[in-house]
């Protein structure tokens, strides 16, 4: 099963400036995804700053139609999302 | 004197309870961060890994641009035909901080594809770690306008 996932963050690298006050825009990013089928974590992935903005992330695992994919994301500022889908 | 223990011991709690409602697997995970804060290959490497020796290996496919015309933005898809291949990680050498992302493939099948950042020209190496050792491959990526600036 091929899984495309698209999130939505800004993922800020903490090296940006605000151009017009020329403070450094404080770093933002995700950290953590994960990937599970029920409770089986099925991709783990750790991201630093240079994943580029609105990130998009595909990988492959073995299962099943009708599996209930969750994935979700948490950042460094502890923000998190979590999607599920029904795979096809 | 007293008031700020209190204080300080109900925002950790606070801290824990709230990640733990977040994501369970969260608390028991392990975010390399001195890995990705670190500005050399050899010590990102380490810092995730134990060791940064590897092999070269024609296994491991890197697909990306050859020239990329925004740094901001720049596919790279890896794909690792190496037996019991546990993790990828993702390398870019000539970023502030080199080390862009690490994949755990949990049985899952080696390939992970993604957007990356890149400051300018520079190899994207891929390392993967399967049996207990380390196993590379790197593609250059030419980078007309880097991906770093406001």
């Amino acid at each position: 099963m091929t899984v495309k996932a698209l999130m939505s963050h800004p993922m800020e690298t903490g090296l940006r400036k605000n151009k017009k006050t020329g403070k450094k825009i404080p770093a933002h990013f995700i950290e953590e995804v994960i990937a599970k089928v029920g409770d089986k974590t099925v991709m783990e992935a750790y991201w630093g700053t240079a994943i580029s903005k609105n990130p998009y992330l595909s990988f492959k695992y073995s299962g099943s139609k009708g599996d209930v994919l969750t994935v979700s994301w948490i950042d460094n500022q502890g923000e998190s999302a979590t999607e599920t889908a029904k795979v096809k | 004197m007293k008031r700020r223990t209190l204080l300080k011991t109900s925002l950790v709690t606070g801290v824990i309870a709230s990640t733990g409602l977040l994501i369970p697997g969260r608390v028991l995970a392990a975010y390399p961060k001195a890995a990705f804060e670190s500005i050399d290959i050899p010590g990102a490497l380490t810092a995730a890994m134990g060791s940064s020796e590897y092999a070269e290996s024609g296994d491991i496919k890197i697909k990306a641009p050859e020239i990329a015309e925004n740094g901001a933005v720049v596919p790279v898809q890896v794909t690792s035909s190496i037996a019991d291949t546990e993790s990828i990680t993702l390398i870019v050498s000539n970023n502030p901080n080199p080390m862009a992302a690490s994949f755990n493939m949990h049985g899952s099948e080696a390939f992970v594809s993604v957007r990356v950042k890149m400051r300018k020209t520079s190899d994207v190496l891929a390392v993967v770690k399967a049996g207990g050792s380390l196993h590379a491959a790197k593609q250059e990526v030419k980078v007309t306008i880097g991906g770093c600036g406001g």
